[in-house]
């Protein structure tokens, strides 16, 4: 027990402990099965949150422990959402279409009844045929094994190009942009077959489900993208914890040097790249059930980088700090943009900060990177006492990615 | 006195041998026209002896009275066709003799006689009825003037009645342009003349030899008059025929059903349509069929429940045709035998084969040619599409490539300088000016931007530059923000000077607008700038050595901090010029600059970082790929970014430090 994961890492066993009473909370309060203190839509913005938070660990894991900033993880939890979506469209038209076409006198034939679901989901973009990529669609199985399949696969091969050219730092952030750039913009042709820019939509209702309410419908999700978010932290702390971890440590803060030792580093960044790919790409299979559409707007390189920046601010290079930067901005961003905080009146002009959240968001960011490199994470440094050793101001690590004495200092 | 005496005698000579002249035919045809004999003029006879047609003024009839007029070489046809064509030609009730008329006051026409000008009295406007042609016979009108319009004095006049031909031309054209061509004097109108009269053999020429001559002299011409002067000679239609096509016909080709250009269905379907074989029943037919014949819960037998596979429901509506009920559909027997003992060809409308022949040898060497000049023109626009690219790269590759620092918030320079141009616009109404404010201002604001930027933010995170970018990237969204809260989401328009409108026409096929053309001009002049700056002058020289070896360079007297500064600005300055020259064409929006940064990226990393040749090679490269592929997928321009990006993620894996690496330590890592 001495060994154990929890007992060296006593701050999963606190996340999972605040976790679970925020949980107990939001159940309690909640309206699908508790008083009714939170409404439907609040907590599916909190199942949103976690969901989110997931896919922050996953980004933690590939840029604050193996430094590489990739700008490409909202596109992997997109192709998760997208491969979820396939098989909730497709079965809720089932059910529709099959109603329907049960009004006429004469059974329908099989063929008539996938005919019609063709039409229906494919009317908005001038088609009526599957494309190839819906052929497993009827299956929830095998849509579930897509949903890791698809953007693993991606990453791995993405992963592997890239890092066996060796190309690092801005060059890979760059590359990892571009793909997510050249993603959205395949998705966003009519003849993609993922219905262009339209997206896929009425994911909230679950087939089979008919008759559960949506306040029922979102406890589920909320408790389901708990379990994920509780089941990926802890992966996520026995990968960063034993010899793994201080692999991929050693390649962030000097990557020549752990090559050098006669590591595959190639090997180890393409293992954490893909393992974040499909915790994200799970994330996104749990998120948009919630958001009830997906489109190719959501994969847009902006999306990655603001994933960044909650790890930023939340601190990165702590898994639990992921979590918080990743839980308190995008929640603010909701709170903020969603015009629900007063207009702040300055005499000559008032501030309205649905326009003004952004810019906000903006400059505090760059303060954070400039003064407070640890993020809010650092707070808990503060609280713990813990103190980085004094190397009279060298570098904790030579290496472009890596931490410098100064902020190890703060 | 004697003088006048004998003009006098002269007039009263020719008039009455005019007057003798019409007598004649207007006597012999019609009663009531003899009260007004003396009147009565040639062209007044013409129009009398069509005068039921003209009164009918039907499309369909009155061919014969328009070519009568046209036909007579009268002088006064013209003006009559002229009037008549604009609803001033009159025709009075009492004796039904046509004048023009001006309106005289008090409700009455002053009749003017055709033949004379002359005024022939005033009559009440309801003594008098309008002619009043409808559209086509105004149209059919208009044909015949246009002989008189080709031979007109006024060289404006023959350009117009060219100019109506072209644009509708009519087998009865031919010969006048023909009898038009000797008498022109305008060397240019007689060239028109004889390019139209080609044109026009081409299509109406009686002869094959004079159109195959006519066809062959056009070899290789990119007028856009030709083609559409030869595409309706190759124009076909899909027919079908029992056994082989019949003799006469003018094949293009024969189609095997099956094939890609005649698949089954479709060439039965024509079969179906020829009326050479039964109708196959669809199968939503089939389903309403079956269900209008549902009898105690089954449908000839076969219960509803079981109807729901194809082969169910064959067999059912077999039943029922055999009953009676129904029509007999097609068996898949039937629709092949069908197939087999038919041909099916696309045949010319045109019934000569060596007209089509020749006209198709034609078109493939102007395709040919088009297709070269089609190039040259994809060409230049990937030309301009690369100086736009490099304009908006040059700046990145002095930040990213020569200090190493990316910056994200590049974009929203470019959109800082394009709404430079905007502000400098709604205040300075000339736009020339307007734009010779806005360039060296642009430079300013987004050099000052720049400056302090390095000053407050990226200075103090030089060796981070993960951290230099998300920081980078956070100045970006809080400007882009500002932005729209200063200008609104709605696009802003950036007008360019009135010389820069148009486009510089090399012919048919190839042409590029001013604009494009002054943007590469720009493109070329910072690209010497930028060589002059960093091989010619001392910041140049400090620039480079800060780049090799920022404490060799320090130790040597100069001031790093203050070069990085300055370099910053510089580049930051020249994202505001590229910001202008882009807004000119594209609109001013927040998101001007997002729509460039990830092409500005990959030119600077494809190019080669930390040279501006590479840029240039990066910014080539990009903008003729793109083109490119927008040019094998046309309708495509978002596959075409797709289809680029992922060429340059595999471009990277053969130079993963771009086109132009930096060697040595200089390259560092």
């Amino acid at each position: 027990m001495k060994d154990s994961l929890f007992a060296r890492n006593p701050s999963v066993l606190i996340f999972l402990g605040v976790l679970a009473l925020f949980v107990a909370a939001v159940t309690v309060l909640g309206e699908g099965v508790g008083l009714g203190l939170i409404s439907t839509s609040f907590v599916k913005t909190l199942g949103k949150t976690l969901c989110l938070c997931l896919i922050a660990i996953a980004m933690d894991l590939v840029w604050g422990y193996t430094g590489i900033l990739s700008l490409g993880h909202f596109a992997f939890f997109g192709l998760g959402g997208y491969m979820i979506g396939m098989w909730l469209m497709y079965a809720r038209t089932e059910t529709i279409v099959a109603a329907s076409l049960a009004q006429a006198e004469i059974p329908p034939t099989p063929q008539e009844i996938r005919d019609a679901i063709g039409t229906q989901i494919f009317g908005v973009v001038g088609g009526s045929d599957f494309p190839a990529i819906w052929a497993f669609s009827h299956s929830l199985p095998l849509q579930l094994a897509l949903v890791v399949l698809v953007p693993g696969l991606l990453a791995l091969v993405f992963g592997w190009l890239a890092f066996r050219s060796r190309v690092t730092g801005v060059y890979l952030s760059i590359l990892t942009q571009a793909m997510t750039l050249a993603l959205s913009l395949y998705l966003f042709q009519n003849d993609s077959g993922l219905r262009g820019n339209n997206g896929l939509s009425g994911l909230q209702n679950i087939p089979g489900a008919a008759d559960v309410p949506q306040s029922l419908l979102s406890i589920w999700f909320f408790w389901g993208s708990a379990a994920a978010l509780a089941l990926g932290y802890v992966i996520a702390a026995f990968v960063v914890s034993g010899k793994f971890g201080s692999v991929i440590r050693g390649i962030r803060d000097d990557e020549a040097r752990v090559r050098f030792l006669g590591y595959s580093v190639e090997a180890y960044k393409l293992f954490v790249f893909t393992l974040t790919a499909v915790i994200a790409g799970i994330a996104g299979a749990l998120y948009y059930p919630q958001a009830g559409i997906i489109n190719p707007a959501e994969m847009a390189p902006i999306a990655s980088i603001y994933l960044a920046v909650w790890v930023a601010i939340g601190g990165r290079g702590r898994l639990y700090g992921a979590v918080i930067g990743a839980g308190v901005v995008s929640l603010l961003s909701t709170w903020f943009t969603g015009g629900q905080v007063p207009d702040l009146p300055l005499g000559i002009y008032t501030i309205k900060w649905v326009d003004w959240w952004q810019v906000l968001l903006g400059l505090g960011f760059v303060l954070v990177t400039l003064f407070a490199p640890k993020g809010i994470g650092g707070l808990f440094d503060l609280i713990s006492g813990r103190r980085a050793p004094a190397r009279h101001g060298a570098d904790l690590g030579p290496d472009t990615g890596s931490f410098r004495e100064k902020e190890a200092d703060q | 006195m004697r003088l006048f005496s004998v003009l006098y005698a002269c007039l009263v000579v020719v008039t009455v041998v005019f007057a003798g002249l019409a007598a004649g035919p207007a006597l012999a045809q019609s009663g009531p026209v003899d009260a007004a004999q003396d009147q009565t003029s040639q062209i007044q006879s013409i129009l009398q002896e069509n005068r039921e047609l003209i009164e009918k003024s039907s499309r369909k009839t009155i061919g014969p009275a328009i070519a009568a007029l046209r036909d007579s070489g009268l002088p006064a046809a013209q003006s009559v066709l002229e009037k008549w064509q604009d609803k001033a030609l009159y025709q009075r009730k009492s004796d039904g003799l046509f004048f023009f008329a001006d309106p005289a006051g008090g409700g009455t026409l002053r009749l003017i006689d055709i033949a004379t000008g002359e005024a022939a009295g005033e009559v009440a406007r309801d003594e008098v009825d309008q002619l009043k042609p409808n559209s086509g016979v105004r149209g059919l009108i208009g044909a015949a003037l246009v002989q008189f319009q080709l031979s007109d004095p006024d060289p404006a006049r023959r350009a117009a009645a060219l100019d109506a031909i072209a644009r509708d031309a009519e087998p009865d054209h031919l010969e006048a342009l023909r009898g038009a061509i000797a008498t022109e004097t305008d060397p240019g109108l007689k060239a028109r003349k004889q390019r139209l009269e080609r044109l026009l053999t081409i299509a109406y020429a009686p002869d094959a030899a004079d159109r195959i001559a006519a066809i062959d002299s056009f070899a290789g011409d990119l007028g856009v008059d030709v083609r559409a002067a030869l595409n309706p000679l190759v124009a076909t239609t899909r027919a079908v025929a029992p056994g082989a096509p019949p003799e006469g016909e003018n094949v293009a080709r024969r189609l095997t059903p099956g094939s890609d250009a005649l698949p089954e269905a479709e060439a039965y379907r024509l079969l179906v349509a020829a009326g050479l074989a039964r109708p196959r029943i669809s199968p939503a037919d089939k389903r309403n069929a079956l269900a209008t014949h549902v009898e105690n819960g089954a449908v000839a037998g076969t219960p509803l429940a079981e109807l729901n596979s194809d082969e169910a429901r064959d067999r059912a509506y077999a039943a029922l045709a055999a009953q009676g009920l129904v029509p007999p559909t097609a068996t898949a027997e039937e629709v092949q035998a069908a197939l087999d003992a038919h041909s099916f060809y696309d045949r010319y409308a045109e019934p000569d084969p060596s007209v089509t022949a020749a006209a198709e040898d034609a078109l493939d060497a102007i395709a040919f040619k088009v297709g070269v000049n089609q190039a040259a023109d994809l060409s230049l626009d990937a030309l301009s599409l690369a100086s736009i690219y490099f304009l908006a790269a040059i700046g990145l590759a002095i930040t990213f490539g020569v200090m190493g620092v990316i910056n994200m918030a590049h974009g929203e320079f470019i959109m800082m300088g394009a709404y430079t141009g905007y502000v400098v616009q709604q205040i300075v109404p000339n736009y020339t000016v307007s734009i010779l404010i806005a360039l060296p201002l642009a430079f300013a604001v987004t050099f000052a931007a720049g400056v302090a930027m390095e000053r407050l933010v990226i200075r103090w995170l030089y060796n981070r530059p993960l951290e230099t970018l998300l920081a980078t990237f956070g100045i970006s969204i809080a400007l882009q923000q500002l932005a729209k809260n200063i200008f609104g989401t709605q696009a802003r328009p950036l007008t360019s000077p009135s010389w820069l409108d148009g486009a510089l026409q090399l012919n048919d096929v190839v042409s590029i607008s001013y604009i494009r053309i002054a943007i590469f001009v720009l493109a070329l002049l910072f690209l010497a700038l930028f060589v002059f700056i960093m091989r010619r002058t001392r910041l140049g020289l400090e620039v480079r050595a800060v780049t090799q070896n920022p404490r060799m360079a320090a130790s040597m007297g100069i001031n790093p901090d203050r070069i990085n500064m300055l370099t910053f600005g510089l580049g930051s300055g020249i994202a505001g010029v590229a910001g202008v020259a882009i807004g000119l064409y594209a609109k001013v929006t927040s998101e001007l600059g997002q729509d460039y940064i990830v092409q500005s990226f990959m030119t600077v990393v494809v190019g080669g970082v930390g040279n501006i040749w590479g840029t240039l090679l990066g910014a080539t490269l990009i903008g003729f790929l793109q083109k490119g592929i927008e040019w094998l997928n046309p309708s495509n321009t978002l596959a075409a970014q797709t289809y680029m990006i992922l060429f340059i993620i595999l471009f990277i894996q053969v130079r993963p430090r771009g086109i132009i690496a930096l060697r040595g330590r200089a390259a560092g890592d």
